[in-house]
């Protein structure tokens, strides 16, 4: 057996582990980093970019087969368009390859030594990694775990035949007649949005009152009537059963009351799980929060020398998070003094139209027991929306009563997903309303609706 | 308009002045006529001082814990009377009126001093509302300020921030860094504390100085420990208090300890007595005045149980019992509280094995009690518990030597090992 010494070794290359490795390469730790799969994770290979590549095309061809129906504002009509998805696919398999090897390229500039196979504690200092060439024994000061998390199965509805997971959603290269989507959570939304707007009969269905449950009902309602715009039937309150004796349908039941869904494909995204067997986590016994590996404030486990970051840890379920706690502990075990101290972790939702939250939601303020005003601007008031058919949504702020902090911002609306990165950094800055109503929102910009909501909360809204 | 000028009154014989303890009234206060304006202290008694007319007080003669000559201006009082002046002219006449007025002798300066009407400090309100460091928030600081704080070893907690809502900008480490913690309302944790808090030493507390002062560089204390088994004595007086009548008080250790003692002096006249070393004359007193150390509010008194040896234990414990709730209320009169021939000092129950007790000059001897414990004690064949008891007592080297003291302590520890002879007569 092949045996080597490191001072690093980050298990999983998704996005929180290979970040992980290229800092800690940067930084001149002797690392190495060991992956089953291709490099970039969930994330760059079945999950964010993938999906957003399928969104784009399906919005895209959305907007044609609106300009072909006459329907179109701006005067634009066509023919027919069609959509050969096996060329869609191949095209957003090529983003995804030309990232892999982006991010096989960024360790190997690192200097990070990559591992291919399956990895298993010996112990807290030693894995052997299953690989082609046979095993290999590796032996670190320090171990990452980073193993990411997978979609969760419903015991009778496995995933298989036309029961998929999001991961097989984005290879399908046929788009489905009907496609039935179990859980209104924001992967199921993307994915149901971009089939119904490739032309499938999609129906979700929700076991709580309302889809997009972290989301308050401000915020997902714009979602809500976009899903009814294009034909996508939501029902809430409804458990999923089984497939019908056909295999062409789902039974589902709400209130007691019986039906079947038409299901070509069924798309089960009720959540996902931390990937916590298969590697040897029994051999080290780590302390649990949950499901999740529990982690301190340096993610640090229950284990001397053992770290965990990403989804293995815990929710959010957040690429970025998981390349901020990378980083983070890649420059602990460089040797440099670091915490988590971050003020708020962005999300985006990318459904028609999007949702983006930093920080508090009023609740989320009203309930820690803080005076908060809030303030919300619609885009309906906003020239670049006008022009851009983005009416729908808004941007709201919500901020401390007492020194006007701002503690959240949330947004709803087309691209919003591009305001999350200053919605975040006047979070993090710790940003008073103040500070956003004194700053020049450039003209004509949906971004103009966070200032406006900045006066508003204040109590003086220019263009409202 | 009229003014009323109070001037120290005479608050005892033979009181040249008096220290000046509380001020009930500030300039600008109405005060009616017998409304108490001020408390002095002259040796032990705290006399208020009532205003003999109504009006408007203008200016204060003197600050907490300075002494005022009996007959210097203490109060100026404004008072209705032909013609109220226009208010912008009250300073003017007020300043006039101070020159015009001979100096007090004691607080010549202040007197000078032109009355100043009591100013509001102009304190702008804050333009921003204070950082709130609740539990649930954290510092308030950008990414790079935290960062740079977490690498200089600096809890941001500790960190006042001067920006807006309280973020912690690059100068406030800065500034903290070079300073310390030092301007930093300390919030959380074992954050570093530099507040000083200036407390003036006025009233009982400077008495109380003053006489521990005097005691400690005038006589050379010797201090004798011996322990004391008063296991038949808590036993006697378990009995007592159990028998004892109605109308009779309950018995402490401290009645038995001063019939001790009343016993004890008799044979050795020497340590009930008062050392006058300016004339170098001992006085041996027959009575036997006690004096019994008592904790107060305000700080420590001495009230004095007279004719100890006139007392049964009894009338000892009910006399101990009264002095001790005067000088507790702050009702003990002066004669309650001088004239100790000796002095017992007892912190009861808050225990401690032995104390160096200091003599209340002029005395020559001081009995300290400490706590009585249960002890093993060996008695030839095997341990058995017993009740001890030590007692801690200091002696004016000058006129009592090591041998005297420590007969007069074994004399002590005898008649309390075998409380049956203090009530032995003869």
């Amino acid at each position: 057996m092949k045996e080597i010494s490191c001072k690093l070794l980050v298990l999983g290359a998704g996005p929180g582990g290979y970040v992980c490795a290229i800092r800690a390469g940067q930084l001149g730790v002797n690392t190495v980093i060991v992956e089953k799969a291709k490099a970039g994770g969930t994330c760059l290979n079945v999950g964010c970019i993938p999906s957003k590549a399928l969104i784009h095309a399906a919005e895209e061809f959305h907007k044609l087969r609106v300009a072909a129906s006459g329907r179109s504002p701006l005067g634009l009509s066509l023919n027919a368009p069609a959509i050969d998805l096996r060329r869609t696919i191949a095209w957003k398999d090529g983003i995804v390859g030309r990232l892999n090897g982006g991010v096989t390229g960024l360790l190997k500039k690192a200097g990070v030594k990559a591992v291919l196979g399956e990895a298993r504690f010996v112990d807290g200092k030693t894995v052997d990694v299953e690989t082609e060439t046979g095993l290999q024994r590796i032996r670190a000061e320090a171990v990452v775990i980073a193993t990411g998390s997978a979609p969760v199965a419903l015991p009778d509805l496995p995933f298989g035949g036309n029961v998929i997971s999001s991961t097989e959603a984005l290879a399908l290269t046929e788009v489905p007649e009907t496609l039935a989507v179990i859980g209104g959570g924001y992967i199921g939304l993307e994915l149901g949005t971009a089939f119904a707007k490739l032309g499938s009969k999609v129906t979700v269905l929700e076991a709580l009152d309302r889809i997009l449950p972290q989301y308050d009902a401000d915020l997902s309602r714009p979602v809500m009537k976009r899903l009814g715009e294009i034909g996508v039937q939501v029902f809430t309150r409804t458990a999923a059963k089984r497939l019908t004796a056909d295999r062409r349908g789902l039974l589902a039941e709400e209130n007691g009351r019986s039906f079947e869904v038409a299901a070509e494909k069924v798309l089960v995204t009720v959540g996902r799980r931390p990937v916590t067997e298969g590697w040897g986590l029994e051999e080290i016994d780590l302390d649990r929060s949950g499901k999740f590996i529990r982690i301190d404030d340096h993610c640090r486990t229950s284990m001397r020398g053992i770290y965990a970051i990403g989804d293995v840890t815990g929710e959010p379920m957040l690429a970025h998070r998981a390349m901020a706690q990378g980083e983070m502990v890649a420059e602990i075990v460089a040797g440099q003094k670091r915490s988590w101290d971050k003020r708020c972790i962005p999300a985006v939702c990318f459904t028609d139209p999007e949702i983006v939250g930093a920080g508090l939601s009023p609740e989320e303020a009203r309930a820690a027991g803080i005076e908060v005003r809030v303030g919300q601007f619609p885009f309906q008031a906003n020239g670049r929306a006008m022009t851009t058919l983005a009416e729908d949504g808004f941007v709201r702020v919500v901020a401390r009563a007492d020194n006007h902090l701002v503690l959240g911002i949330h947004a709803v609306g087309h691209g919003v997903s591009e305001l999350s990165a200053t919605f975040a950094l006047a979070i993090e800055m710790g940003a008073r309303l103040e500070d956003i109503a004194g700053t020049i929102h450039a003209h004509p910009t949906q971004s103009e609706a966070l200032q406006e909501a900045a006066f508003k909360t204040l109590g003086h809204a220019l263009h409202i | 308009m009229g003014e009323f000028i109070l001037k120290m009154p005479d608050v005892g014989e033979g009181v040249a002045e008096a220290e000046l303890v509380e001020w009930h009234v500030k300039p600008g206060d109405p005060v009616r006529e017998d409304m108490v304006l001020a408390a002095v202290m002259t040796d032990k008694a705290t006399v208020e001082i009532p205003s003999p007319v109504s009006g408007k007080v203008l200016w204060l003669g003197a600050e907490i814990g300075d002494t005022i000559a009996v007959k210097a201006p203490l109060v100026r009082i404004e008072t209705a009377g032909e013609g109220e002046p226009a208010p912008d002219s009250v300073p003017e006449a007020l300043a006039d009126a101070v020159r015009e007025e001979p100096v007090a002798v004691a607080a010549p300066a202040k007197a000078e001093a032109p009355p100043k009407p009591q100013r509001v400090e102009p304190r702008p309100a804050p333009a921003e509302p204070r950082p709130v460091h609740d539990a649930s928030m954290k510092p308030l600081a950008s990414p790079a300020v935290r960062l740079r704080a977490r690498e200089s070893g600096i809890d941001l907690r500790q960190v006042t921030g001067t920006g807006p809502a309280g973020r912690i900008t690059h100068e406030d480490l800065e500034l903290f860094l070079s300073r310390g913690a030092e301007a930093v309302p300390a919030q959380v944790g074992l954050a570093r504390k530099t507040a000083v808090e200036e407390i003036k030493v006025t009233g009982l507390r400077r008495r109380i100085a003053e006489k521990m002062s005097l005691s400690t560089s005038r006589i050379p204390h010797i201090t004798y420990v011996e322990e004391v088994d008063v296991t038949a004595l808590e036993d006697l007086r378990a009995t007592m208090n159990r028998d004892r009548k109605p109308e009779q008080p309950k018995l402490t250790v401290l009645p038995f300890l001063m019939r001790a003692l009343v016993k004890t002096a008799a044979e050795q006249p020497g340590v009930n007595a008062i050392f006058d070393d300016h004339a170098g004359i001992v006085h041996r007193h027959a009575a036997v005045h006690i004096g019994i150390a008592t904790q107060t509010p305000a700080g420590l008194t001495v009230p004095v149980v007279r004719h100890a040896e006139a007392r049964s234990i009894w009338d000892c414990a009910s006399e101990l019992n009264r002095l001790a709730e005067a000088a507790r209320t702050g009702t003990a009169t002066r004669d309650e509280l001088t004239g100790s021939t000796i002095t017992i000092s007892s912190l009861g129950a808050l225990g401690g094995i032995a104390s160096t007790p200091v003599i209340n000059h002029p005395e020559v001897a001081i009995v300290g009690v400490n706590k009585i414990a249960v002890r093993p004690v060996w008695d030839g064949t095997q341990f058995v518990p017993r009740k001890i008891m030590n007692l801690s007592s200091s002696f004016d080297h000058r006129v009592i030597d090591g041998w005297d003291a420590a007969t007069f302590v074994q004399r002590l520890k005898t008649l309390l090992e075998t409380p049956a002879l203090i009530f032995v007569e003869g």
